[in-house]
């Protein structure tokens, strides 16, 4: 093993770093607040919103993110009125085409997540929040999602951890995150093992300070569990 | 928009005939992947529920890593590494220069590890719902392991399996497209071929787009079917 190459590449890889977390941030953001929309969208009960937010959902996840993303970075200027939008100078950059195909890429995930996390809270729920007067957005705000986010949380942590390992895809479109340094690496000195050893930790190490934070929120969230903690660490019984 | 038809056609301009044929080969590597992460899951499920402390360390390490490694490293890995060992074994063998791997196998191979890795999980699961009085019973008509893994832990195991393995399906086939990266031409690829040449990128993938929605409609219905007809003697609740 060559050590010397492998803290020089840990190295530079580490140089992307930045712009994978930017990008995985930005776009799990912008697609969070999307996703709530979809959600809302598909239990509002119209008929068209609903089609709608369906019909988008099934088009980001039944299609690959690579030809989502190349969808909006090479196709959108086959259009003239595209180059001659307000948009162009941002549709015309990699790094924006990327944060845009991955945060509508994510948000059709996550509204599922959502809508399963706002539909978990019974209905019981609700009308108890009506008789008491509380008008929708506050029924919303205090009954809805803190016991929807608390449901929702498992899964959307591990759509955090996969849309951060996605972030990879930009690469294919000349951003130099850490995928995109690593491939730069291999072809300049064909050592594919070492690089992917030192790429893979990286991301491993990010996934699973991904997973402790979100941990770490679920236990904020959920105030009966912290207090039953105690109960679960007595001996189990004998089977 | 009909010169959007005749370039998505099968006229002397149109594309169609190649389309056709790369939906072919994203079909055909998908499934090579799917079926060789089917062997690998299953081996590894096997590692998690019945093997020892250094086996079910090893089988969760492998789960881990390819689970949580972008997909695009580990066909770069395999491509690259592949090409890497291919050559060194022709060089030892005599021959000379650089030998390149073939990149439906090199692609099939990593998209099929990585598949594996989701396959694993989803058989582990679904040995959970064999009774253990059924393994019980199975050993004590003195049935050998294998004809107990074939007729007790197989028909019943697989039929709760469907619905996950038919997400992990959907997963490989849409990870087949990473594999244009290193030169198949698969649906991705031969739209980026044809976007270049014709200078209608938007043409070519949204055509691209439609083709794995059809791929992903029609395969869902087809394990809709089949869990259908696995689940015709199962009462449910």
């Amino acid at each position: 093993m060559d050590f010397a190459f492998l803290r020089e590449t840990f190295v530079l890889l580490l140089s992307g770093l930045p712009l994978t977390l930017q990008l995985a941030f930005v776009s799990i953001a912008a697609g969070a607040v999307l996703a709530v929309l979809l959600a809302l969208m598909r239990l509002s009960g119209s008929r068209w919103l609903g089609a709608l937010a369906r019909s988008y959902v099934f088009v980001f996840r039944g299609t690959p993110l690579l030809v989502q993303i190349f969808l909006i970075y090479y196709g959108l200027g086959q259009f003239p009125e595209v180059r001659e939008s307000v948009a162009w100078p941002f549709l015309r950059q990699p790094y924006w085409c990327a944060l845009l195909a991955l945060g509508l890429n994510t948000a059709a995930y996550s509204s599922e997540i959502v809508r399963g996390g706002i539909l978990s809270v019974p209905f019981g729920q609700v009308d108890a929040a009506r008789a008491c007067g509380m008008s929708r957005a506050l029924i919303f705000r205090r009954i809805v999602v803190p016991q929807g986010l608390r449901v929702a949380l498992p899964a959307y942590g591990n759509e955090i951890i996969l849309m951060t390992r996605s972030t990879a895809l930009a690469s294919v479109i000349t951003l130099m995150e850490v995928t995109g340094i690593a491939s730069k690496i291999i072809s300049e000195t064909f050592r594919p093992v070492e690089v992917f050893v030192c790429a893979g930790a990286i991301y491993l190490m990010l996934n699973f300070a991904i997973s402790r934070v979100v941990a770490l929120v679920e236990r904020r969230l959920s105030p009966q569990a912290r207090k039953r903690a105690p109960a679960a660490a007595a001996p189990e019984p004998v089977r | 928009m009909a010169d959007y038809v005749e370039l998505m056609g099968f006229g002397p301009r149109g594309w169609g005939l190649l389309l056709v044929r790369a939906t072919l080969m994203t079909v055909a590597v998908s499934a090579t992947a799917f079926a060789l992460g089917g062997a690998l899951g299953a081996l590894i499920a096997w590692a998690r529920i019945g093997g020892d402390r250094t086996l079910r360390l090893a089988a969760d390490a492998y789960t881990t890593v390819l689970r949580g490694v972008p997909d695009l490293l580990v066909i770069y890995l395999l491509y690259f590494g592949g090409s890497l060992a291919v050559s060194a074994l022709a060089q030892a063998l005599g021959a000379r220069g650089f030998v390149g791997v073939d990149a439906f196998a090199a692609g099939a191979i990593a998209v099929g590890a990585i598949s594996g890795a989701y396959q694993s999980e989803v058989f582990r699961g679904a040995y959970g719902v064999i009774a253990p009085g059924e393994l019980d019973a199975a050993r004590s008509v003195g049935m050998p392991r294998l004809m107990l893994f074939r007729r007790i832990i197989v028909p019943q195991a697989l039929r709760s399996a469907i619905p996950g393995l038919a997400n992990v399906w959907q997963l490989a086939l849409k990870e087949s497209a990473l594999i244009s990266v290193v030169g198949l031409t698969e649906i991705l690829r031969q739209a980026q071929v044809g976007a270049g040449s014709t200078r209608k990128p938007f043409a070519f993938f949204i055509t691209a787009a439609a083709l794995y929605l059809v791929l992903s409609t029609i395969s869902g219905w087809g394990f809709e079917r089949a869990e259908a007809v696995a689940m015709r003697g199962v009462r449910r609740s």
